[in-house]
């Protein structure tokens, strides 16, 4: 068993990603992701791989394109204005298929915002991120150990699926420090026919390509991809409960949000308040099944963001209105505290036990 | 019966959808060409723009990748870093690929010596969506987003990029050729040669500028197309090495 | 459950990290839960620094501390921004070389040393923010040679074991003040 280190959240990702293999890293500073571009600038070459500080994001994905490619892991990683210059390249990864890895270590925006910690992108980041019909596995750590685990099955999951993960991170879980062991077993590849490294003169060309300028084509093409994405839906959603058997208030947070409601619900229970905590793991694809579950059993669901309200639509449609919905929030750079959480959840309660 | 000329085993046998007198297809063999005589096909990956020229990937038999407008040397420094040692990555590009919403992927490609070969056709006009002002237009040129003429108060100058990009330490190779006779056509797979024997020595970022025309939105026959290369294009855009550093440092 | 939330503040460059960093190794390598967060931004170059730890029995839930068990104050703008924070009951640790007022609350611990003055007199002008440490893990009833050792030895670098025994000896001068 590897020692247990304390590490910031952001190098976490960074070594985890050298430990899946990736070995190529391109990116453009800004806070508050930029330690994983600074320990990847000090890693990769002495591991024999390529760290490089493009230009702008646009290229910086665009290198990523590059690289993923030719099938080989590779990643880059933002925060929130940088992701939207990246959105761009999102779409033609999508279109080509390729896999890789984009960490958004999201600030407060929009516009260029603030620097403090933010969850406003989960629209960005589950229903958009470029345009055209598209998705990315959108993965949601709460622990810098999940900074970690998370990047490499973000890795494995963008290669299983030929699909962009994203590791949708806040500035808090970039900057703390928490203990984290670096112990991964790391699966094998599935090959990559599609590449272009060469035909060596034994093949036919491959060809890395998002156009199709046959209307019937594209849709096949559109049609196949959903039926991946399907796949991804019926296999990979992932989540945690916490106190949600016998509770008739259930939070719903992510990330941050997640940790902090924690705190409350320790405390609502000291006052006899049965609530308890649905955290999504992946927000893509949504973890419905368990807000399902509760969705007749529970009299209120709370959803806690960092963002004026926008997994919180997820949630309505997984609970299907059958129980009401509240926001409990703050934005713009602000996180919600424990007290402003147990608040709501007394509230949902209909006052104190 | 002797075969006196035949398609480069790089150049796919598929018909092409080039206009009638477009230059593109000449550009294309003599890069062909080049790659069969390098006897490189087998490790070479091409990088195809937006442009006319998108669908170039169809074009090679090497393996080819379709980038994002202007953004074909960010893709190409992903693919070459992917394997410095064995890849050997040209980009195709077009005037406003490259020197409009790419500018700054070809600058900073060009500032990092990326080990890359760039084929930059430039005809002066964006061709693929019908016409309309390109970096490169002309002061005067018509177009259909210039229809009284390119006014260099309203809309500034064309910029010359062999001209600007030799200001920089970077770049290891520019040259620029076009290809409206023999002989020029010579002297430009002259330039492609050396573009691609660069990467091959790891000598860093080599890009040959083609002036070309577009006949098409142009509004010409080609032949008058290819005579007004040479009455317009050429006095502003010379042709010639504007940059060689190997051979500069064998001259010092 | 024991858990204490503590918060370091101070100017940027008073070592207020690093001294969460230590107390936070030295809670991990005694079998604790840990966080560290610090305040990032612009704040960090010149400004107010701050950085909140939690050492837990439990997981640590939010990382976030906003009412802390125990404030470290290195400088004024700390104290005046933090004071009010404090658990009634809580410590406050106050350098006074730095900071002339007195603590207002009466609900509170308080410590005053002149930290920064005693590391000049020292000779360890740059560790008045571990003599405010040995001071704390004194008065917190927490001072051990042997969990002394285990914090620093994770938080300084090999390249800079050299500086053990300076550490140790801010250490001391702390606990004795």
């Amino acid at each position: 068993m590897a020692e247990k280190v304390l590490m910031k959240g952001n190098e976490a990702i960074a070594e985890a990603a050298i430990l899946a293999g990736c070995k190529h890293y391109f990116g453009y500073p800004i806070t508050p992701q930029t330690e994983i571009a600074a320990y990847m600038a000090k890693k990769m070459p002495k591991i024999g791989g390529c760290f490089l500080q493009a230009e702008s994001e646009v290229a910086a994905i665009n290198m990523v394109y590059g690289v993923a490619s030719t099938g080989k892991r590779v990643m880059t990683s933002s925060s929130s204005p940088g992701i939207s210059l990246k959105s761009e390249g999102l779409s033609y990864m999508a279109g080509s298929d390729l896999p890789c890895l984009v960490v958004n270590v999201q600030r407060g925006g929009p516009g260029l915002g603030g620097i403090q910690p933010s969850q406003a992108d989960y629209f960005q980041a589950t229903k958009g991120g470029g345009h055209g019909d598209f998705k990315m596995i959108v993965l949601a750590p709460a622990s810098v150990q999940e900074m970690a685990e998370l990047t490499v099955k973000g890795f494995e999951l963008a290669d299983k699926y030929r699909m962009t993960s994203m590791i949708l991170a806040d500035g808090t879980m970039g900057q703390m420090m928490e203990p984290v062991e670096l112990d991964f077993d790391i699966k094998e590849r599935p090959a990559t026919p599609w590449a272009t490294t060469g035909t060596k003169m034994e093949r036919e060309h491959n060809i890395v390509n998002s156009l199709s300028l046959v209307a019937e084509e594209l849709e096949q093409l559109n049609f196949a991809r959903y039926e991946r994405y399907a796949q991804v839906e019926a296999n990979e959603a992932m989540y945690e409960e916490y106190m949600t058997e016998d509770a008739d208030i259930i939070i719903a947070a992510f990330g941050i949000a997640a940790r902090v409601s924690k705190n409350a619900i320790v405390e609502a229970r000291k006052q006899g308040i049965k609530v308890g905590l649905i955290r999504p793991i992946t927000l893509w694809p949504f973890p419905k099944a368990p807000f399902e579950k509760i969705a007749d059993t529970a009299k209120a669901v709370i959803s806690v963001e960092l963002s004026m309200g926008q997994m919180i639509e997820d949630v309505k449609l997984a609970t299907q209105c059958k129980v009401p919905v509240t926001l409990c929030n703050r934005v713009g750079g602000m996180i919600p505290s424990p007290e402003q959480v147990l608040e709501a959840i007394i509230k949902a309660n209909g006052g104190a036990n | 019966m002797a075969v006196v000329f035949d398609k480069p085993h790089a150049l796919a046998d598929v018909p092409m959808h080039y206009c009638p007198g477009c230059l593109h297809g000449v550009v294309h063999r003599l890069v062909a060409e080049v790659i069969d005589e390098l006897g490189i096909e087998g490790r070479t990956i091409g990088i195809a723009p937006v442009g006319c020229s998108v669908m170039a990937y169809n074009y090679f038999n090497c393996d080819m990748i379709e980038a994002a407008h202007g953004r074909a040397p960010a893709v190409a420094t992903g693919v070459k870093r992917s394997d410095p040692e064995n890849n050997i990555v040209f980009t195709y590009q077009g005037d406003g690929d490259l020197a409009s919403i790419g500018m700054a992927e070809t600058v900073h490609s060009a500032a990092r010596n990326e080990n890359i070969t760039i084929i930059f056709i430039n005809n002066a006009i964006y061709g693929m969506t019908g016409g309309q002002m390109a970096p490169t237009s002309l002061p005067g040129q018509v177009t259909q987003t210039s229809p009284y003429g390119r006014d260099v108060n309203h809309c500034g100058y064309p910029i010359r990029v062999c001209e600007m990009l030799s200001e920089l330490e970077g770049p290891e190779y520019l040259e620029r050729v076009t290809v409206n006779n023999v002989k020029n056509i010579k002297n430009a797979k002259k330039a492609i040669k050396k573009a691609f024997q660069n990467q091959i020595d790891g000598k860093g970022f080599s890009l040959v500028e083609v002036v070309s025309s577009c006949p098409t939105n142009w509004g010409m026959t080609p032949i008058d197309a290819l005579k007004w290369i040479d009455d317009n294009m050429l006095p502003y855009y010379p042709l010639g090495v504007y940059k060689d550093r190997s051979a500069e440092k064998e001259e010092a | 459950m024991a858990t204490t939330q503590f918060l370091f503040s101070g100017f940027g460059g008073q070592g207020i990290l690093f001294a969460g960093k230590f107390v936070a190794y030295k809670g991990l390598t005694a079998g604790k839960q840990v966080s560290w967060l610090p305040s990032y931004g612009p704040e960090m170059r010149g400004g107010t620094a701050s950085c909140s730890v939690i050492v837990s029995d439990e997981p640590v839930g939010s990382p976030i501390v906003s009412q802390p068990d125990v404030l470290v104050a290195l400088n004024l703008p700390s104290l005046d921004r933090f004071e009010k924070d404090v658990k009634p009951g809580g410590f406050i640790f106050a350098d006074s070389t730095l900071i002339e007022r007195k603590v207002e609350r009466d609900d509170v611990n308080v410590f005053y040393i002149p930290a920064t003055q005693l590391a000049s007199d020292n000779g360890m002008p740059t560790l008045a923010n571990m003599i405010v440490m040995g001071k704390m893990l004194k008065e917190l009833n927490d001072y051990t040679a042997e969990g002394i050792e285990n914090g620093l030895k994770k938080v300084i670098s090999a390249k800079r074991a050299d500086m053990m025994g300076l550490n140790v000896k801010a250490l001391e001068i702390g606990a004795s003040n």
